[in-house]
């Protein structure tokens, strides 16, 4: 059966979080453009406090198999509403994120007990992704970072400079989390020796070493992270022991496997994003005395009711295919191609969407004293993390041709 | 709940569409484009699958229940064989579905059986109008009270099947509104066009101009129910067929790219092929799951479905555009040529932004 409706318990958490955006976000969202690298931490408490009485360690999907599988429809609602409050605190939201998604893809169930459990406590606790290195950016497979094991001592022992980890310092120095590091067991062996490790806060040799000065979402800290002889125990290395010793890519399809859960999200990240400016520039648009009429045909319509309809056309088939992956991650089906379609076309209707109303208002578009001007720098993101839109396009593009990446480069 | 997976029931309907449209419809299309004509026998053949036919209840001679959502479904697979043949099938549903969805139970019973229970014949409507700001809230073709009669004042275009039409739903403005009314074939003052409409494509179907010099039909002739119900139902199925016709254009040329080779390897292989029909792909399928939606919004009748129905419209046309072009540009000069029918499905793809009212769902 082909269905649309918005499941009820989704629907009041949604409610719960449009009070949140709306209380906790939006009055302080241009306070913390303004004050990079400050912290909210009024929001920040009460996400932790609000997760903990929904029952929840964090926003990501349970391992509970318990009626129809939500978890990642639900996640994705949101973050769509979250990123609505504001893009960059929404970043800051405590408990598993990007690095959790990997623990849940990749890890054994002991290894999600070990790691999970800390986003359980009072205290909020963050994780992040370490992926990108100065070198190796949407070429994953190019990252230099090593892991060597010592066998005496039963530890894995990293080297090498991770860049653009994003809540890095918020998982590693802002409390006791963790991040998990992308790094390479062969550099010879390319893709094959790729391996997630996590690394623990207050690890000896990891530092988190630069905040980067961002041209949007700067609610969120983006950090680098060295590690130097940085010794982590053998059991760190995420999935079954085999790992290390095997062939085939595992790791990588791991990373892979991950960005197939993650990439959906981080498009409805960028559809709150754009659905917060549609709406903006509906409201300031009507102040104006300007309404958009549905229905007529373009001929009559002015241009700026032709650019509305045309995002309202953009948004909500976006956010469909958002839905649809998620849809697909919950029920257990292989969504890679749907996974990264969604990601090209929320980065891409994001950036239209925030581009046109910075256009479409004018000297108010343009001005501080709006959140389009704002919204407009926080979009640009979306089309770049988690995959930017050409890799993604790559991605589509090979799953719908049935090339392999030797095929089509 | 959310979910994207057709019933089991759609699913095999989907399947005998899809069959019948692509080894029928599709190998027919270029001759009937060319000789504009479409083999009687091959209409028979798609009006048998029943797609009209189940979505009305047996009390008026169908054997279902009308529904949007399946109604999409089947009208994408029948016009990914190909437009024409997708519409011309479809032209007794221009009667019979709004007489379904505004008509009274009398109406119902008088006019429904004789078009479902019967072979093919041509039942139509006129919608359309020649003017370049048509829209179909705000007609020209007046209809005035006269005694127990409506008068109906105008002129139509884009009218398939007009010529031997048994009788057709004309759409007339009434009080300010837009109202249906059913006209007879040989009502005085109907006249029908003498020579066939020629258009960028669709030649394989006759459309005819229509024009109405007081046109008498009686008070009991008119479509009670609300014309926005009708409305909703034809844009969703035009969006429906666009996305038929951009999976036709996207598949044939994601083939061909497989098979061309350039520079040492295929087309497809490079990139800026592969992105094209990586962005085509995404619109086609974004576009789709907007469609669906405001489909199964009729189905559940929610409010602002005409709103939807809009949108899925609007999106459609530019998504139908974009990938029918690329198609042909994929192709590059074998593209142009008319032995390819990306050509055709280019030139149907533009007639999206003008085909209001062409199909029903």
């Amino acid at each position: 059966m082909i269905e649309f409706e918005l499941p009820e318990k989704i629907a009041g958490i949604c409610t719960v979080l449009k009070s949140v955006a709306d209380n906790m976000m939006r009055p302080v969202s241009r306070y913390f453009d303004e004050h990079e690298h400050e912290i909210p931490w009024d929001y920040i408490t009460f996400m932790q406090t609000a997760t903990r009485a929904m029952g929840g360690s964090s926003m990501a999907p349970s391992e509970k198999r318990e009626g129809p599988r939500l978890g990642f429809q639900r996640l994705a609602f949101m973050v769509e509403m979250l990123s609505w409050g504001d893009a960059g605190i929404y970043l800051d939201t405590p408990g598993g994120m990007l690095g959790s998604a990997a623990v849940s893809a990749t890890g054994t169930p002991e290894q999600k007990e070990r790691f999970l459990a800390r986003f359980k406590g009072e205290t909020p606790t963050f994780d992040a992704m370490c992926m990108t290195e100065a070198g190796a950016g949407s070429d994953t497979s190019a990252i230099r970072a090593t892991a060597v094991l010592d066998k005496e001592k039963n530890e894995w022992v990293l080297n090498g400079e991770k860049i653009f980890v994003t809540a890095g310092h918020k998982a590693m120095v802002d409390s006791k989390g963790f991040v998990v590091v992308w790094a390479t067991i062969d550099p010879k062996a390319g893709r094959a020796g790729m391996r997630p490790f996590v690394v623990e806060a207050g690890t000896p040799g990891c530092q988190v070493t630069k905040l980067e000065h961002k041209m949007g979402i700067r609610a969120s800290d983006t950090a680098s992270i060295v590690m130097q002889d940085c010794r982590v125990p053998f059991d760190n290395i995420l999935g079954s022991p085999e790992v290390v010793t095997a062939k085939a890519t595992t790791g990588f399809k791991g990373a892979m496997a991950t960005f197939d859960a993650t990439r959906p999200i981080v498009a409805a990240q960028a559809i709150g994003l754009a659905r917060a400016t549609l709406e903006l520039l509906k409201e300031m648009l009507a102040e104006r005395g300007v309404t958009i009429r549905y229905g007529l045909p373009r001929q009559k319509l002015t241009s700026i009711e032709k650019e509305v309809i045309d995002m309202e056309v953009m948004l909500r088939s976006a956010w469909l295919l958002v839905i649809e992956a998620v849809w697909m991650m919950d029920n257990g089906k292989p969504n890679s191609l749907e996974s990264s379609m969604c990601k090209v076309r929320a980065g891409d209707v994001v950036n239209k969407i925030t581009q046109k109303a910075v256009e479409i208002m004018g000297p108010l578009g343009y001005s501080r004293e709006y959140l389009l001007e704002k919204w407009f720098r926080d979009a640009k993101i979306s089309d770049i993390y988690e995959g930017t839109g050409q890799i993604n396009r790559l991605v589509v593009a090979r799953q719908i041709l049935g090339y392999r990446s030797s095929e089509l480069r | 709940m959310y979910s994207f997976e057709p019933s089991e029931e759609q699913k095999m309907l989907m399947d005998a569409v899809n069959r019948y449209a692509t080894s029928d419809l599709r190998p027919a299309a270029h001759d009937a484009e060319e000789n504009k004509e479409l083999p009687p026998k091959l209409i028979s053949k798609g009006w048998e699958l029943g797609v009209l036919q189940a979505s009305i209840p047996e009390a008026y001679g169908g054997f279902g229940e009308r529904s949007a959502v399946t109604g999409v479904l089947a009208a994408e697979a029948m016009a990914y064989g190909d437009l024409a043949g997708a519409l011309a099938i479809g032209t007794p549903g221009l009667f019979a579905l709004p007489v379904l969805l505004a008509g009274s139970e009398e109406q119902k019973k008088q006019y429904l059986p004789p078009v479902i229970e019967a072979d093919w014949r041509a039942y139509t409507a006129a919608l359309l109008e020649p003017s370049f700001d048509f829209d179909p809230n705000d007609l020209k073709t007046a209809a005035t009270v006269n005694g127990d009669d409506y008068v109906l004042k105008g002129e139509k275009t884009f009218v398939p099947f007009a010529a031997n039409a048994e009788a057709m739903i004309v759409y007339a403005k009434l009080d300010g509104k837009t109202a249906g009314f059913i006209v007879p074939k040989g009502a005085a003052g109907l006249k029908v066009g003498e020579e066939r409409e020629k258009y960028l494509g669709l030649n394989a179907l006759p459309f005819y101009k229509v024009t109405l010099e007081a046109v008498k039909v009686p008070k009991a002739n008119l479509l009670p129910g609300d014309f926005a119900a009708v409305l909703a139902a034809s844009r969703v199925a035009m969006a429906a067929m666009a996305i038929g016709v951009a999976k036709a254009a996207f598949d044939y040329s994601r083939d061909y790219a497989k098979e061309r080779d350039v520079f040492g390897v295929k087309v497809a292989q490079k990139q800026a092929i592969a992105f094209m029909l990586a962005e085509m792909r995404t619109e086609i399928e974004a576009i789709r799951l907007l469609t669906w939606e405001a489909a199964w919004m009729i189905d559940a009748n929610k409010e602002d479905v005409s709103k939807q129905a809009y949108l899925a419209a609007t999106g459609a046309i530019d998504m139908a555009m974009m990938v029918t072009d690329r198609a042909v540009q994929i192709l590059g000069g074998h593209g142009y040529i008319r032995e390819h029918p990306v050509e055709l499905f280019m030139r149907n793809g533009r007639g999206f932004a003008t085909f209001t009212g062409l199909a029903m769902v």
